[in-house]
């Protein structure tokens, strides 16, 4: 049975569908099963980063109406076959989501995947919410920043009270992932530090993702950074993230652009 | 009306939350039938209603808007004001008709003269059986087995409000910013303090608000407030109590 991973983070442009593909195709590589799932309908971008915008035919709306087959709507991977894609709808909009809907696609993944990873819309409506419904496990993407921390914590009350997991009395297991994060302005103190930031959102830390121009060269050739440039800085990170999510211990760093040093070691492992 | 001027020599906004006693009649069909007891009653008691704020409770009685219009101005011109209802389903209310009420408790004594007929009016319907013979003895208060403390074990995330109007609330974790906890009692927070407590918020002046890192929005008790910006900055990042002392909020280090 697959484990259902919601990528959220409630704030916009922090970097959650960077996050869903990288992650994803990272666990892929591993060699597990992984579906990565666009909720921000209307405006989908997932299919843009994984670099299969020109092979979408059906999309999650029509699997969730019937009008398609889950099998029609899945794209697999051209560089990775244990990667599929099921995109969003660019012309609905979020209305069109069902609850009962995507529990039924959910519910057909999981036998069918080892990981079903949901990249999350911004904000805290209803694309947001039955995104993180069905979740087992959650990626809070955070900037070092004030108002991300904030939407954030607003988001973990809601992994802790609106998912199906909270309503049956379970626990969602929560990771945050500070992402876009610049060592040299923390030095300076221009950002929030990372222990403040998990201060605030006492939750356990799944990784440290460094501000890097590689992020966005490789959502420019529609590709995860972790297949697009496996040995960059953010993508090292990534991978040690995705490692951590296998249950894995590895310690927390924070890969470095300049060669020749060696990772900053941070004396924090992931809980 | 109450000014408070606490914490700036300026005019600011008091909000408080205060219990009254109201009345509560509860017709029962049919309404016509319902409304001739209560004339047979009322002329007993001429003018016991005058002045006082009725709640309608509907629960016996299914209306229809339109219905409950009707009702309310049939008691309107016996002289009965209807402040608010209870016990009606929100989907059936328009925005013409008084507010819908929750959580209300059985009073076990009016506080005046009335009390002796107040039994009478809570138990209204009873009264079909004999009109002139006995009353209904009032109903005995159920005992009071409400928790007066609140403990909260997890974090208050940002968004969230909790609401304890019965007694202290104790968080371990933190409030964060942009979550509120107001509570009738004391506030204690083991972790920091980042949001909104209002302590006391039911006129509670003796209730006190304690953290052990003051990162507050906004604290409030008894509804005099303060926020983050008149604070003075040497209390920030400590561990702090406030207190009401003279209707001025006062905040102090505990460190």
């Amino acid at each position: 049975m697959a484990k259902v991973l919601v990528v959220t983070s409630g704030k916009g442009g922090v970097g959650k569908t960077t996050t869903t593909a990288a992650i994803g195709a990272a666990l892929a590589q591993s060699g597990q099963k992984v579906a990565v799932v666009d909720f921000d309908v209307g405006l989908r971008n997932l299919d843009l980063v994984m670099g299969a915008e020109r092979r979408v035919v059906f999309d999650l709306i029509n699997v969730v109406q019937g009008v398609a087959k889950l099998s029609q709507a899945l794209i697999r991977d051209k560089r990775l076959e244990t990667l599929w894609l099921l995109p969003a709808s660019q012309t609905r909009d979020k209305d069109a989501l069902t609850e009962h809907g995507v529990a039924s696609v959910i519910k057909e993944m999981r036998g069918k995947f080892d990981w079903v990873i949901c990249d999350s819309p911004a904000g805290i409506e209803r694309g947001a919410t039955l995104a993180m419904r069905f979740a087992d496990v959650a990626i809070i993407v955070t900037n070092p920043e004030v108002s991300s921390v904030r939407d954030s914590d607003r988001i973990i009350g809601l992994l802790d009270s609106k998912t199906e997991k909270a309503e049956k009395g379970q626990r969602i297991e929560k990771h945050v992932l500070i992402t876009r994060y610049d060592p040299q302005r923390a030095a300076r103190g221009e950002m929030i530090g990372v222990e403040d930031v998990l201060d605030i959102l006492s939750t356990p830390l799944l990784g440290i993702i460094p501000e890097s121009e590689e992020v966005l060269r490789a959502s420019n050739v529609g590709s995860p950074v972790t297949l697009n440039n496996p040995l960059s800085a953010p993508a090292r990170a990534y991978l040690d993230a995705a490692r951590r999510l296998n249950g894995e211990t590895v310690p927390m760093s924070i890969p470095c652009e300049r060669k020749g040093l060696f990772d900053r070691l941070f004396g924090r492992r992931a809980a | 009306m109450t000014t408070a001027v606490a914490v700036r020599p300026q005019q600011s906004i008091r909000f408080r939350g205060r219990s009254f006693m109201a009345f509560v009649l509860a017709p029962n069909p049919p309404i016509l039938g319902w409304l001739d007891e209560l004339d047979n009653w009322s002329r007993n008691s001429p003018g016991f209603f005058v002045g006082r704020p009725i709640i309608l409770d509907l629960a016996a009685a299914t209306l229809d808007e339109a219905a409950i219009i009707s009702l309310i101005a049939a008691l309107g011109e016996r002289g009965i004001k209807i402040v608010g209802l209870e016990g009606a389903d929100p989907d059936r209310l328009g925005p013409s008709l008084p507010p819908l009420l929750k959580g209300g408790k059985h009073a076990s004594a009016i506080d005046d003269a009335g009390s002796a007929a107040a039994a009478n009016v809570v138990t209204l319907p009873a009264h079909r059986q004999g009109q002139n013979q006995t009353q209904n003895p009032p109903s005995s208060p159920a005992p009071n087995l409400e928790p007066t403390s609140l403990l909260l074990e997890s974090p208050v995330r940002s968004g969230q409000s909790v609401i304890f109007p019965n007694g202290d609330v104790t968080v371990l974790g933190a409030i964060a910013s942009g979550a509120e906890v107001v509570a009738g009692g004391s506030i204690h927070v083991y972790g920091t303090l980042r949001g909104r407590a209002m302590a006391g918020a039911m006129g509670n002046a003796r209730a006190r608000i304690f953290c052990r890192r003051n990162e507050a929005e906004l604290i409030s008790i008894d509804g005099y407030y303060r926020t983050a910006e008149e604070m003075d900055v040497n209390l920030r990042g400590r561990p702090t109590q406030c207190w009401l002392e003279d209707r001025v909020l006062s905040i102090a280090a505990l460190d």
